[in-house]
């Protein structure tokens, strides 16, 4: 078993509110995201679910037990923080052993246990060294090591691969699924990457300002964003938001375009709008039944595809296109819009309009 | 980032700017500046030599007029006297270094116990109007001392710590446990509060935490700030000469002092003892000079 709740989360430093009713629930065993930009209050989170944070409201719930007023060793989790926290004094042979020393096992036990988890992670020649003597590479597999040695109730982990460089990172990436898999083990890990999100997670909860703004899995987070915070928060490139109104079977634009009328959107007529189009809904290659004119404004080449910039009235609206399209900034195109797959946002509360009809 | 204390306690000598250019590497000094400094040394030296010179003299090489720098013939008896008195035995002096050691050994290491969680817990508590409490606590230490002599004496002698050690501890301890606070909060302050955090989630309690995993990092700031509070209680004249009387119980500085002031002043006894005072705090910082430059440059840098 491994269950992580938390209630209404409430926390605030002096007049900043930190966290503001943040409510998630982890399943045992899955690998539960907390995305959000810096200052969401994402580590904040962790912390308090392992007991380091005080907090002003709310509980937190483990296994189904309250476990709010419990202090960390009691907790039985696991940490790996952002700057690892490895102890300077001690060798990495003790910086593992530490969370098994703290439990009194024997000498014997905490051999075997480190031997296996260095191997795991491949660590083994590093053993007698420090921390000072580590890469930062290596650095992250002791922290992880550290956690990795006992079988907690839960993992948690605080933005992890921040520190690493991007090869790296793609690497311990797919090493951290593989480890998540062969332990069966609940993770909670926060980062910043929504790349890391959408890739790592089996769920992921959307922070900002120390509110929840989405749970859902990757696909759906990705694909129905609650909000048009969200949607702008998660995709790369971000996506594009049109301001618009309903008439008729039309969808009118604030710049003066039209569009037909998405099937799916119940939007009364002149309610403020905004279309939502990511960049690979949209294509300046091919025709569609729907499309916005334009004219060209950059072109930002990325090796495997080129971001074409296209503005329309004063908004730039971000297109993906093959590495091979050319065009000079000023020039007069049209771009195809997939209908199916835009998201209507109310312009005024920022919420998604797209689930009722869909 | 965080600093680890490993990386910014260097071993070699710390130095926070680069050295001005005009400083050449090498033999790079000017005349001038090796003739200044060398005035200079001569002055700031030269009590200390006519001490020492003093101390190893016979009574009438003292006397001679005019001085003589070198050729007077050395005693050791002078030193002898500081610790043996006339009619064998211990001297007077003896005890009073004694009670010197024990006043200055126990003050420091009472200020130590309990500067060093307090300041531990000012760094890493939430503690509630924790600017004003800190700088009540640095308030104390705005007068000069001597201004509650009198006051502090009129209380000692209604609860009966007048002429008795633990009376000049107590004072000593209180001067010396804001300095303590101050300074060490400092070093906790550059020890990255994640390592207890680890520890916590280790399975350690929070005390087991700070004890394992904090205090060994804090090491050379302890060492730095003890030396600073010895070195107060050991100088200490106002205090010792006001609250304490008898010989058994007086702490060096006012015993030395005592020396002086009769029809005939024994220099060489006076001035024997005033380097068997110095010495220990000399040899002390010595001893901890490589973490009294690195923990006050550490102290110094704010994060």
């Amino acid at each position: 078993m491994g269950t992580v709740a938390t209630h209404g989360l409430g926390k605030s430093f002096g007049k900043v509110q930190a966290l503001d009713g943040v409510t998630l629930d982890v399943p045992d065993g899955s690998f539960f995201v907390v995305l959000g930009p810096s200052g969401a209050g994402k580590t904040t989170t962790l912390r308090a679910i392992a007991g380091l944070e005080k907090l002003d409201a709310g509980s937190v719930h483990l296994d189904g037990r309250d476990a709010t007023g419990d202090p960390p060793a009691a907790r039985d989790l696991a940490m790996v923080f952002q700057n690892y926290a490895l102890y300077p004094r001690h060798t990495v042979y003790e910086n593992i052993a530490s969370p098994l020393r703290a439990r009194h096992c024997s000498s014997s036990e905490i051999a075997a246990a480190v031997e296996r988890i260095s191997s795991l992670l491949h660590i083994e020649r590093l053993l007698r060294r420090r921390p000072a003597q580590l890469s930062g590479g290596e650095m992250q597999r002791v922290a992880l090591a550290r956690a990795l040695v006992r079988s907690p109730r839960a993992f948690l982990m605080d933005e992890p691969l921040t520190n690493l460089d991007l090869k790296l990172r793609v690497e311990m990436r797919t090493e951290l699924t593989r480890i998540h898999r062969s332990l069966g083990a609940t993770f909670v890990y926060v980062t910043n990457d929504q790349v890391e999100a959408l890739s790592m997670a089996d769920q992921v909860a959307v922070l900002r300002e120390g509110r929840v703004q989405q749970v859902g899995t990757p696909t759906e987070v990705y694909e129905r964003p609650a909000n048009q915070w969200v949607a702008g928060f998660v995709g790369s490139p971000p996506i594009s938001l049109l301001a618009c109104h309903a008439e008729g079977d039309r969808l009118v634009g604030a710049e003066g375009w039209t569009l037909p009328r998405p099937r799916w959107t119940t939007a009364e007529d002149g309610r403020p709008l905004l279309l939502g189009l990511r960049a690979e809904d949209l294509s300046v290659e091919r025709r569609g039944n729907a499309s916005l004119p334009g004219e060209l404004y950059g072109l930002e080449p990325l090796g495997d595809r080129t971001v074409v910039d296209v503005r329309v009235g004063t908004e730039i609206l971000k297109v993906k296109a093959r590495p091979t399209v050319t065009g000079t900034p000023g020039e007069r195109l049209l771009v195809a819009v997939d209908l199916d797959r835009a998201h209507l946002f109310d312009a005024g509360t920022g919420l998604s309009l797209s689930e009722a009809g869909r | 980032m965080a600093v680890s204390v490993n990386e910014a306690v260097s071993p070699g000598p710390v130095r926070d700017h680069p050295p001005p250019a005009r400083r050449r590497s090498g033999r790079g000094r000017t005349v001038l500046e090796v003739a200044l400094l060398t005035v200079l040394a001569v002055v700031m030296l030269f009590p200390v030599l006519w001490m020492i010179e003093t101390s190893i003299k016979e009574n009438r090489d003292v006397y001679a007029v005019p001085a003589k720098f070198f050729d007077f013939k050395v005693t050791l008896d002078h030193y002898r006297d500081v610790f043996v008195a006339s009619g064998g035995g211990r001297s007077t002096l003896s005890v009073s270094f004694l009670n010197s050691v024990i006043v200055a050994g126990v003050s420091t290491v009472l200020a130590t116990v309990l500067g060093v969680p307090a300041a531990w817990a000012y760094s890493r508590f939430a503690v509630r109007a924790k600017k004003d409490q800190l700088f009540f606590i640095l308030s104390t230490r705005f007068m000069p001392p001597v201004v509650v002599v009198i006051p502090i004496f009129l209380m000692y002698r209604q609860v009966g710590l007048i002429d008795n050690a633990l009376g000049l501890i107590l004072i000593y301890t209180a001067f010396n446990v804001p300095f303590t606070i101050w300074m060490m909060k400092g070093f906790v302050d550059e020890v990255p509060a994640e390592y207890e955090d680890a520890a916590m989630l280790d399975g350690y309690t929070r005390l087991q935490a700070f004890r394992k995993f904090t205090l060994p990092l804090l090491v050379p700031g302890i060492a730095a700030t003890a030396v600073f509070a010895l070195i107060f209680s050991w100088n200490e004249f106002v205090f010792a000469i006001f609250l304490t009387s008898s010989d058994d119980v007086r702490t060096a500085p006012p015993a030395i002092a005592g020396l002086i002031g009769g029809t005939t002043v024994d220099w060489g006894l006076v001035a024997a003892s005033s380097v068997v005072f110095a010495l220990p705090v000399l040899v002390f910082a010595y001893l901890v000079r490589k973490h009294l430059v690195a923990g006050v440059t550490l102290g110094a840098v704010r994060r």
